[in-house]
């Protein structure tokens, strides 16, 4: 018998069963390979688009011009392309935006990690996910037609269209990012360090504080810049409550363009490929890009720095 | 008495400690409620806005100048459409990616480059894909504003929750089964094709509708592509009568898709469109949230059943 099979499997001039196996399972791990390296390709073809469209647009207008005139108005004759007022737009909505995310989902983070019953988390989780996953032109609807309505209760000069109504249901949106991965963060503590503490006789909140905050720090900076760069990069609440007018302010109760409600707004209109319209928007676009990739860098090292503690 | 004066004001401190800790429970309570609250109010909104123009007619009329007769016919087409090509691009490239990383993958160089870079594209703001979409899809490479190029940007968008979802899913496995494929002779893709992707089919079930709930409410990649959003027509069907009985016209037809359909409702400035975009939130948000219940379901029903 064993004889048999073994020439059956070495037969010279004919693919082996062994050989052939071989083959297929070399071609699959390439195959996969390939399909991991798509991830890449994403990246790399992302940076060139964006260098390549910009490099045509910095040589109509100066860097220093981009980065420093305070009128952005490509549209007009007179056309000015200074950055700064979609920077200053960014800004003050993100800054609305983590006034609201950060506190709420702190608190709501150290309630659920260090306070809530077993029954209360089973069911604020999902619908903290759920919160996370309304779509956000839904949430523009809502800063539009609700919020700005409510705060106009309050104060009554505010405009239709405002940072401060976008910033605020921007935050909302925000608080089920920030407050998952700290909680995640906060929960990485381990068990024994908590014990240590209540054996001392300290409170709930003294150990939340003092002891498990303190541990989870690095985990729950990420979180927060990583919601600084969900901030910045969000479009659509903006694109709608905000107004797309190019405004250098840094007053929340007025309507500003944003960097990104600027791409919106190019995109709606029909600019012919290739003019310089079109390439503000990457311009604009680059700018937004190496912003959130800074924040998501920093935000990496330190989610990797807690997770190497324990 | 030194000592009983010593013990009233260790016992003052403890009920300070024990209010402190009670005023905290409230705070966070109230926190909890506001996130709660406020999803509540936007979902009655748009629920008492909304409401009245939900009819049948609604579901089957192409959208119009006339706000009582306007509909979102080519909308949820669009996005059932948008959403096939979005499925059939990220799913085997996603789960390819995350069986590599996990199974394949020698611990070198290019393994981390790839990793890093799947945690930074999450990252990556969804608009400058569309600027992506717009330089590559759109223009190099000739598809078009079209229901191609808006469905493979939402790929790429999804692709790295499918990757990571995946990569949990597989991980979870014991690696006991691995051993008991390969010492009963299966190669290593025998192994990954009959044992460990059968067994995190759910777990990435979950990855994967979690990931087209996202990509169906995603709007701005779409109007960086150029969207139309005045579409009164359908895309060519599918299915043709005479033979080979499929057509992939439809692929390079232009399109709108729900969440384009409510942007432009809600920036008119008629308050009867804006009845029409509640509408279409409302629709858009059950949509969301009865795909991501299921996934919450899928994966609930899974931890309780598999014990390794």
């Amino acid at each position: 018998m064993t004889p048999q099979f073994l020439a059956e499997t070495s037969r010279p001039g004919r693919l082996g069963y062994s050989h052939r196996r071989h083959l297929r399972e070399r071609f699959i791990e390439t195959l996969l390979l390939l399909m991991a390296f798509v991830s890449v390709a994403i990246t790399l073809a992302i940076v060139v688009m964006l260098v390549k469209e910009s490099l045509v647009f910095f040589q109509q207008v100066p860097v220093w011009d981009f980065l420093t005139d305070t009128q952005w108005t490509p549209l007009f004759d007179n056309a000015h392309y200074g950055i700064l007022p979609l920077i200053s737009g960014t800004l003050v909505s993100s800054a609305v935006a983590l006034l609201v995310a950060i506190p709420l989902g702190t608190i709501i983070a150290i309630y659920l990690s260090e306070f809530a019953p077993f029954a209360v988390r089973e069911i604020a989780k999902p619908f903290l996910e759920m919160l996370g996953g309304v779509p956000t032109v839904v949430y523009g609807y809502f800063a539009l037609l609700f919020v700005t309505p409510l705060l106009q209760k309050i104060f009554p000069e505010l405009p239709g269209f405002s940072l401060l109504s976008a910033g605020l249901v921007m935050g909302i949106m925000i608080i089920p990012y920030v407050s998952s991965m700290s909680e995640d963060a906060m929960r990485a503590v381990p068990m024994h360090i908590r014990e240590g503490s209540y054996a001392m006789g300290a409170t709930r909140f003294q150990t939340a504080i003092r002891v498990v905050i303190p541990a989870a720090f690095s985990g729950i900076a990420a979180a927060y810049i990583l919601g600084i760069s969900r901030a910045v990069g969000e479009t659509m609440v903006v694109a709608v409550a905000a107004g797309m007018q190019p405004n250098l302010t840094w007053n929340p109760m007025e309507p500003a363009a944003t960097i990104t409600s600027y791409i919106v707004q190019v995109s709606l209109g029909d600019l012919p490929h290739g003019s310089i319209g079109y390439q503000t928007i990457f311009a604009a676009g680059l700018t937004l890009f190496l912003l959130t990739l800074t924040f998501n860098i920093i935000g990496h090292i330190l989610r990797k720095r807690y997770r190497e503690v324990y | 008495m030194q000592n009983t004066k010593n013990l009233q004001e260790i016992r003052r401190l403890i009920v300070r400690h024990k209010r402190l800790d009670f005023l905290f429970m409230v705070i966070g309570v109230i926190a909890l409620m506001i996130a709660i609250l406020s999803f509540i109010a936007l979902f009655a909104h748009m629920l008492i806005e909304g409401m009245p123009r939900l009819s049948w007619d609604f579901f089957t009329s192409f959208p119009s100048r006339h706000p009582g007769s306007a509909g979102i016919l080519s909308a949820w087409v669009g996005t059932i459409l948008v959403m096939l090509v979005t499925a059939a691009a990220a799913v085997p490239i996603g789960i390819g990616a995350g069986v590599y990383l996990e199974e394949y993958a020698p611990n070198n160089i290019i393994t981390e480059i790839i990793e890093i870079n799947i945690t930074n594209l999450a990252g990556v703001p969804s608009i400058i894909y569309g600027l992506l979409a717009l330089g590559i899809f759109v223009y190099q490479l000739g598809f078009g504003q079209s229901i191609l190029s808006a469905g493979l940007v939402l790929a790429l968008l999804i692709l790295p929750i499918v990757i990571v979802t995946t990569r949990e899913a597989i991980r979870s496995i014991p690696i006991a089964i691995r051993e008991g494929a390969y010492a009963l002779g299966a190669s290593k893709w025998q192994t990954v094709s009959d044992h460990l992707l059968p067994y995190s089919a759910a777990g990435i079930m979950t990855g994967v509708i979690i990931g087209l709930a996202r990509a169906i409410g995603e709007t701005a990649p779409i109007i960086t592509i150029g969207a139309l959003t005045f579409i009164a027509f359908l895309p060519p069907s599918p299915i043709k009568a005479e033979f080979p009985f499929l057509s992939f016209e439809w692929l390079t037809a232009p399109f709108t898709v729900m969440p384009i359909q409510m942007f432009n409702w809600v920036s008119r400035p008629q308050e009867e469109f804006q009845f029409n975009a509640a509408a279409a939130g409302l629709i858009l948000v059950v949509m969301t949230l009865v795909m991501n219940a299921f996934a919450i379901y899928v994966r609930y029903r899974m931890r309780k059943n598999i014990k390794w």
